[in-house]
């Protein structure tokens, strides 16, 4: 497990959609490796014919029949909006994409 | 500086093109993929929405089972495995019109994987393309960008979100490599779409309608040299949202990418897109480290498990697949292939077989579907599937033909009435009085009338030319307002001068 | 009159207004009251962080419905009308779950202000059993935490020590239930932020099956691991809100189809004559010993001590993968906090911050965020980011799911050998807060955890009831039972067992011991008024 440094943590806060200043980058860093190097060894505890569990208990197959249920209005779906226009969410402009 | 682009038949000299398509498909399920807010399009913003559609704090997704079935059944169609065991993975990325900011989708457990479909081209020439996967997903909100050029994204000051959309089930279907079309590419391109939206659209699990965004096609191209096996870089061009532009992205990549090549230069892999007013692709960004999505199975839902039975089941509710039904009325119908492509191109084979079903002959069926009925779609703009006119109107209209009570004149126009929503043909003629007059005397009248008005013309029979009745018959015609069977008229005139009909 | 109300557990309290010696409109006002004493007032009007000089352990109080319900629960008891119940008893929730018509804010500047359009579903369970909600208890922001000093709002104080934490995330709901602002109040449990803070404050908390509870309208913080549950001062209480919140829900893939019932027996059973005798305990040796408190270790042994004589078997199992399971669960739930926790972004409602001049709406989430989020809760994420991304993902996260597979094996093979499973809930007693400096080592708030993430892994029930004081700083010590998947009734059986083996030592619940440290309950007020020294 290599040290985890600044830059690192600079595309991790970009991916993560969190300004963070360069003194907040340098304390995470730092952080991040201590709690890095104290899990590392999870990657040594089992074996490769050990499976994965991501579900606690194992259910399966939970379906919903296709009946349209209860839905907000528009007023309550924009009840919280930090800022709205036209029954829609309004955002500033976009940098890419489409 | 390279130039922009080199014509098609240099690139294809010089390249040997490979495509790869990923297709959208919207289900037209009742519901959403993960709630129970309504699937429908065209309504006022945000309001098919429920806490879950808008990812508000505290909600989970449940699965719709209906788009399961969908998926499972577009699976089969496509000739795909399905998996016996799949789960629903998280993909990472922010993005506004994403209410979670991940898009719950599929990643290495795709529902239907492994399967085929063979594409019949223009000639008749079949092609077969490999599909790797087709998974579940959901669809993202709409925004609108305001303030910049005709909405689009560039140079917009700011930007509106609805979320009715975010929620709506996909089905991603993505090929494999497609190699070996070389010039056929566009045209096949247009083919593979076609028949996608053919098979969700038989199946019943799409609206299939393109200028909706029920079916969206995101096109990847690459060249490389021809005899090479390499594959050179590709470009991925989204927002391709009809058959003609499908195909003409491919065109258009494919002589964009050779001019890059052809300079020595190197194509960059990116996100294009495609607009239709210029006919080109602009770049969009640059694929990066930054697309780290970051799958990871969705926490909040269970795997999907299925049973031989199930499949099964499945598989006995399947319509026939369009291509094997096109095979067998064309064999039924005995249509030439030039015949049968212009009804299929023509969009109306349910039509035909439909009217065939009702009584009428396959000739016949093709007669009118081909010819006036597709005249007046013409002439009013519609697509001739869109006419009120159903099978049983065009059975009707041929045994009033064939019992004499109108002629195909009277029959054309009695269809233009059929379709203004008169009534049937019966009802029409009856109500207009349009029957052929049949009743010998005022029929001789008109022709007593026409050969007093006429004497030259009368000598002219008389004299041994008898092709000259035809001046006569125009105005008897003219005077029974078209609706004198001509044939009739013809036999009056010769019996009336003493010759035989 | 009011004191000796507060000072009901929900069981009798319950039995009081059935029998109309008590009406529920005076409950609710008297804990009302108490809360008002108690709760303090804000260090700084203008910066809400400070929290109060009080206990804190409230972000809202739902004054005017909590007694609204109550009148009306009292109408229809008049009116002959069947209840459920625990109608007209007042319950508590936790900041994490919404409620429709009032805020939700979980404990982050991020959500200040908010309002759910829907209940969640425990909400709604309360609400049909007709139990007024006082309101909306303090944690740890977003959950995270093991203190409630990670609350934007200010910690929550330890009811038997104002200088200590209350544990966390919880501590909000376990201080009121402790400092008598309510009988029973709802928790969450993704590590431990039930039990742990139960622990601490001498109180009882659960954590059922996972899908026993359903979890929507619970604010995700790692979808996988959390769990509602009850915290109340006796484990029949709990059994009883248990059987309340429980219970399949379509709403909630992950909800078990199972049905509820049962808990409320159980602790019957447990608390009779004979209830603990044949029951086989397990003692979990990698949860006892080094890292341990003294005090704790002790109290530990004593009521294994209890539990022998009562005729219980002890029998002690192996769990060998445990030393792997803190590192596996940090790695899971950080990397499901990642994802929860991007929905955050400033767009659809939350805090929006805007920097200066034309900013994109990438800058705009990426300031919101930054600005929306503490310290903890970004570790996390940014944690989470590092675990899930290329190159990393098959070391971390999947190498960490392959160890909840061993330990969840290790449960297996252990409740071969035992019908519950027995340690102490939390390595140590309350500590000061302030006290842990988590930027020098993030590691050791987590350590607090150690003994109560495994059953999160494993999504088995577990309870934690009061085992004493420790002897060297006088402060509560935890016990904690666990039971594999679905058994939930036999940590509730166990834990009224040894309760009331306790009790009898005791001579009375242990909150009557309280005055020993900080003031006996009747001038707990007069203490909390003076904020915390």
């Amino acid at each position: 497990m290599s040290a985890i440094n600044r830059e690192q943590v600079a595309h991790l806060a970009e991916l993560a959609r969190i300004e963070m200043t360069d003194e907040e980058l340098a304390r995470v860093a730092g952080e991040l490796e201590l709690i890095v190097s104290s899990v590392a060894s999870v990657s040594e505890a089992a074996g490769p014919d050990v499976p994965a569990t991501s579900h606690p208990l194992p259910l399966q197959n939970v379906f919903r029949d296709d009946v349209v249920g209860e839905t907000l209005t528009q007023e309550e779906a924009l009840l919280n909006a930090p800022d709205g226009q036209d029954g829609k969410f309004r955002v500033p402009a976009i940098l890419d994409g489409e | 500086m390279s130039q922009d682009v080199l014509s098609f038949e240099e690139a294809l000299e010089r390249f040997d093109p490979v495509l790869g398509f990923e297709v959208h498909v919207e289900l037209n399920t009742k519901t959403k993929m993960f709630d129970a807010a309504p699937n429908t399009f065209g309504d006022e913003p945000n309001t098919n929405i429920t806490p879950v559609s808008l990812g508000l704090p505290g909600v989970l997704p449940v699965v719709n089972g209906k788009a399961v079935e969908s998926a499972i059944k577009l699976g089969l169609a496509l000739n795909c495995s399905i998996a016996e065991k799949c789960h629903f993975a998280r993909k990472n990325y922010f993005y506004p019109d994403t209410p979670k900011n991940f898009q719950t989708s599929q990643f290495d457990e795709p529902i239907a994987y492994e399967g085929y479909l063979d594409l019949e081209l223009e000639d008749g020439t079949e092609f077969r393309v490999e599909i790797e996967r087709a998974h579940m997903e959901e669809d993202a909100g709409k925004l609108t960008h305001m303030g910049g050029d005709a909405g689009r994204i560039q140079n917009a000051q700011y930007s509106l979100v609805d979320y009715n959309r975010a929620g709506v089930p996909l089905i991603e279907i993505v090929t494999k490599p497609i190699e070996g079309a070389g010039e056929r590419a566009p045209e096949l391109a247009r083919a593979y779409v076609a028949a996608i939206r053919e098979i969700v659209k038989n199946l019943g699990i799409s609206d299939a309608r393109m200028e909706r965004g029920n079916v969206r096609c995101d096109a990847n191209v690459s060249l490389m040299p021809k005899g090479a096996t390499q594959f050179g870089t590709r470009s991925e061009t989204k927002n391709v949202n009809s058959l003609r532009a499908v195909e003409r992205t491919v065109r258009y990549e494919i002589q964009r990418h050779a001019a890059v090549l052809a300079a020595g230069e190197k194509v960059t892999q990116e996100t294009r897109f495609w607009h239709e007013d210029t006919r080109s692709t602009t770049a969009g960004r640059p694929k990066s480290d930054a697309d780290d999505y970051r799958y990871f199975p969705e926490p909040d839902l269970v795997p999907v498990v299925t049973t031989a039975d199930w499949i099964e089941e499945i598989r006995t509710t399947l319509p026939e697949p369009p291509s094997e039904r096109r095979k067998r009325l064309k064999a039924d119908w005995g249509y030439s292939d030039e015949e049968f492509r212009d009804v299929v191109n023509a969009g109306v084979m349910d039509e035909i077989e439909r009217t065939i079903a009702a009584g009428a002959s396959a000739a016949t069926a093709r007669k009118w579907w081909m010819g006036e009925i597709a005249r007046l779609a013409k002439q009013r703009e519609v697509e001739i599937a869109e006419l009120p006119v159903a099978a049983e109107h065009v059975v009707e209209l041929n045994q009033l033909i064939e019992g004499g009570k109108i002629n195909d004149k009277l029959a054309k126009k009695v269809l233009g009435f059929v379709v203004d929503g008169e009534g049937t043909p019966g009802e029409i003629v009856e109500a207009r009085g349009l029957a052929v007059v049949s009743d010998d005397g005022a029929l001789s009248t008109a022709v007593d009338d026409a050969m007093a008005q006429m004497p030259d013309v009368v000598e002219k029979i008389r004299g041994g030319k008898v092709q000259a009745v035809g001046a006569l018959i125009g105005p008897v015609m003219k005077a029974t307002r078209g609706q004198a069977d001509a044939g009739r008229v013809r036999q009056i005139i010769l019996e009336k001068l003493g010759m035989q009909g | 009159m009011s004191e000796s109300i507060i000072e009901l557990s929900a069981a009798e309290l319950a039995a009081k207004l059935a029998s109309g010696e008590v009406a529920s409109v005076d409950a609710v006002q008297a804990h009302l009251d108490h809360i008002e004493a108690t709760d303090g007032t804000a260090l700084d009007a203008q910066d809400r962080s400070r929290g109060t000089d009080g206990l804190n352990a409230f972000l809202h109080r739902n004054t005017e419905e909590a007694l609204r319900v109550a009148r009306e629960v009292d109408e229809a008891r008049a009116n002959g009308e069947e209840l459920p119940e625990l109608a007209g008893v007042p319950v508590a929730v936790k900041d994490l779950i919404v409620t429709k018509g009032q805020p939700t804010t979980a404990a982050s500047r991020m959500l200040e202000g908010f309002m759910s359009p829907y209940d969640g579903t425990v909400t709604r369970k309360l609400r049909a059993a007709r139990m007024p909600i006082l309101g909306k208890t303090n944690l740890d922001e977003f959950a995270m935490g093991s203190s409630t000093e990670h609350s934007a709002f200010g910690p929550t104080r330890n009811p038997w020590d104002l200088t200590k934490i209350p544990g966390g995330s919880g501590g909000g709901s376990a201080a009121a239930v402790s400092a008598f602002q309510t009988p029973l109040a709802l928790g969450t449990d993704t590590g431990g932020s039930i039990r742990q803070p139960a622990a601490v404050t001498g109180t009882v908390g659960v954590k059922p099956t996972y899908g026993s509870v359903s979890r929507y309208g619970v604010i995700a913080m790692a979808s996988s691991l959390d769990q509602v549950g009850p915290c109340s001062r006796t484990v029949l209480d709990a059994a009883l809100l248990h059987e309340v919140v429980g219970g399949h829900d379509p709403a909630d893939s992950t909800s078990l189809p199972d049905p509820v019932g049962g808990y409320a027996q159980a602790a019957r059973t447990g608390a009779a004559d004979g209830g603990l005798k044949g029951l086989r305990v397990g003692v979990v040796k990698q949860l006892t010993g080094d890292g341990f408190q003294a005090g704790v270790q002790q109290r530990f042994e004593e009521s294994l001590e209890l539990l022998r004589r009562a005729g219980a078997e002890i029998v002690e199992v192996e769990t060998p993968n445990f030393e792997y399971a803190l590192g596996a669960y940090y790695l899971i739930m950080s990397s499901e906090v990642s994802s929860n926790l991007a929905k955050y972004d400033g767009v659809r409602f939350g805090l929006r911050v805007t920097p200066e001049g034309t900013p994109t709406i990438e800058k705009v989430m990426g300031a919101s965020r930054a600005a929306g989020f503490g310290d903890e809760v970004k570790r996390r994420i940014i944690l989470g980011t590092y675990a899930l991304s290329a190159g990393y993902y098959d070391a971390y996260y999947g190498s960490a799911q392959q160890v909840r597979t061993l330990v969840q094996r290790d449960f297996a093979a252990a409740f071969e050998k035992a019908d519950v499973l027995i340690s102490p809930t939390a390595p140590t007693t309350a500590f000061d807060i302030g006290g842990v400096d988590e930027s020098a080592d993030p590691m050791q708030m987590y350590l607090n955890d150690i003994a109560t993430i495994p059953t999160n892994l494993a999504g088995i029930p577990a309870l934690s009831l009061p085992g004493g004081l420790a002897p060297e700083d006088g402060l509560p010590v935890g016990i904690q039972f666990m039971a594999p998947a679905r058994e939930d009734a036999r940590v509730y059986r166990a834990g009224a067992g040894l309760e009331r083996l306790l009790a009898e030592k005791w001579g009375g619940p242990l909150w009557q011991h309280r005055g020993d440290v900080a003031g006996t309950v009747h001038d707990f007020a007069a203490t909390a008024a003076q904020g915390g020294k």
